[in-house]
């Protein structure tokens, strides 16, 4: 092989995004000249850290409608989650001990309720519909008077699709449960005004939303108040929520990705709906292709999909131009079929065949054009290789093939 | 994904693609794997009236590695007597494609792809060996196993 380094185009903006420059730029000062320690309270190293983490924490609440107070830094969505469940259960379990989340959440939601299941907690996994959405009346049938805490992300990490978190805060307010929601895809994708959504933690990512890695938030309601119990303990950073030296830098990059996510956000989305909308119109009239999850409740950033009959490893190897992935970033490195559409419901061929494309800020026209012709030409070529294609070509069944499992 | 120089030219250039007409003599087909499973291989043999192996062609729906591996025992067979086809394991496919442990699946479909394509010609053609009297092959059948 003889490959010069050129990157393919990168269509995997949920997996991460790259920093955005104006971002980048604003945090360079604070891992050199500006390098103090925000708690530092004797000298000006330390508190113009402290005032630039700040700065930073207004601005993440700006983007989500929320008091500055009510933002905690963590190193992630991931120890938001940990930290929003763990915290939550723990310290409302004189309440009850029964939790609720769905099937198809993040793994850092569903490997936390295996802990809490380990500790004495009892959870319930709620199947999504068909198209990904929660049914609210499954919902309230799942409720039970000892339920203490809810999570159910904002908008699905593998096929975008947006919950109705303003209809299950209603639920769960009216009956004193806690809610708590992953809204690490949902920044800058989606609206969120927690001024009106009756959610109590919501866990954020800075490096969705175009800020550095290793920083996150969450947020915990002050009014009505949320207690939580701390996971990590230390100086009593955070008010106690969250012990650890802030990174200042890190916190600077979230605030000004956030700040930018807030002034761009309604254009951009527009721009990448018409991305979508073009790469979707490109594989559309193709045969045998299927969209998983809604189209209507969905962000714009992400298209799902499954090419039947051609197997999603290979055909990641087939368009290696393109940057996409099969699932989720966390487990495209296993063999297994995605949790999250076999939550669907889709057969095992369909959850076997899909690819995930993600759009974002600069992904162009020409990308997308590009990714069509590409995927066009090699899903022709796997098919002509795939036994499952000229079995369906000569009208036979696959259902009613015995199969010899292996 | 680390996947070797030869899994990559078997990927891109795939050897033998294809299947034969379904009344050509002496073909014999194996059909192994699963589609729940990711992996679903269909070799097809064509023996001459000496045992002899004159041609292979496979379909493969699967991940890199088990469309390589189909491709390689697909030139491997070509040539070989039925017998001697009998005789390729997985462990030297696995070892001629350097693949991963988490791949080594692959080569064992392979190998079961070979067996039943084998075991598919001694039912149609019995001790005949594909003499002028044997059935026409079925182009598909249901997966072996």
């Amino acid at each position: 092989m003889n490959q010069t380094k050129k990157y393919p185009i990168y269509l995997d903006y949920s997996a991460t995004t790259p920093v955005d420059p104006r971002v980048a730029q604003v945090m360079i000062p604070w891992l050199t000249e500006q390098f103090g320690n925000p708690a530092s309270r004797s000298h000006a190293y330390g508190w113009e850290a402290e005032e630039a983490v700040e700065n930073a924490r207004a601005e993440v609440a700006k983007l989500v409608n929320c008091d500055p107070k009510e933002i905690v830094w963590t190193s992630g969505a991931t120890e938001s989650n940990n930290l929003a469940l763990k915290g939550a259960a723990n310290f409302y379990k004189g309440k009850g001990r029964h939790l609720i989340t769905m099937k198809t959440e993040h793994k850092a939601v569903l490997d936390t309720m295996r802990d809490l299941e380990r500790v004495g907690f009892e959870v319930t996994y709620l199947d999504p519909e068909p198209d990904g959405l929660l049914d609210l009346e499954k919902f309230k049938a799942a409720l039970r008077p000892d339920t203490s805490v809810v999570s159910i992300m904002f908008v699905n990490n593998e096929i975008g699709v947006i919950q109705p978190i303003a209809e299950i805060g209603e639920i769960t307010r009216a009956r004193g449960i806690i809610f708590h929601v992953d809204a690490a895809q949902a920044t800058g994708k989606v609206e969120i005004d927690l001024a009106k959504l009756k959610v109590d933690l919501m866990s954020f990512s800075a490096h969705k939303t175009y800020g550095p890695k290793g920083i996150g938030a969450l947020f915990v309601r002050r009014k009505p108040r949320v207690r939580l119990e701390a996971q990590m303990h230390g100086g009593g950073h955070e008010k106690g929520f969250r012990s650890g030296t802030l990174p200042t830098h890190q916190i600077v990059g979230m605030g000004e990705a956030f700040r930018i996510a807030r002034e761009e956000m309604k254009a951009e989305n527009e721009r990448i709906r018409r991305l979508r909308d073009r790469l979707l119109a490109g594989l559309q009239d193709m045969e045998e292709v299927y969209v998983n999850g809604d189209l209507e409740h969905r962000v714009p950033h992400n298209l799902n999909v499954s090419f039947n009959f051609v197997e999603g490893e290979s055909l990641i190897m087939g368009i290696k131009e393109l940057a996409v992935s099969s699932g989720s970033a966390c487990t495209s490195a296993s063999l297994e079929p995605s949790y999250v559409l076999r939550a669907l419901g889709r057969n095992d061929e369909l959850a076997h065949s899909s690819i995930r494309f993600t759009l974002g800020r600069f992904t162009t026209e020409q990308d997308v054009d590009y990714a069509v012709k590409l995927l066009r030409e090699r899903i022709g070529k796997l098919r002509e290789m795939s036994p499952l294609w000229e079995m369906y070509k000569d009208g036979i069944d696959l259902n009613s093939v015995q199969w010899a499992a292996h | 994904m680390a996947y070797s120089n030869k899994v990559i030219d078997h990927y891109e250039n795939p050897r033998n693609v294809g299947s034969f007409g379904k009344d050509e003599q002496g073909v014999a087909t194996g059909m192994v794997g699963a589609p729940a499973c990711g992996d679903v291989m269909k070799l097809q043999i064509k023996v001459n009236k000496d045992g002899v192996i004159e041609d292979a062609k496979f379909k493969t729906y699967g991940c890199g590695s088990a469309i390589a591996s189909s491709s390689l025992v697909t030139e491997w067979v070509k040539g070989k007597t039925v017998e001697e086809a009998a005789t390729i394991k997985n462990t030297q496919i696995a070892e001629e494609l350097a693949l991963p442990p988490v791949k080594i699946h692959c080569s064992i479909l392979a190998e079961d792809a070979i067996k039943a394509a084998l075991a598919d010609y001694r039912k149609k053609y019995g001790n005949e060996a594909g003499e002028g009297a044997a059935q026409p092959a079925q182009a598909h059948q249901q997966a072996a196993d």
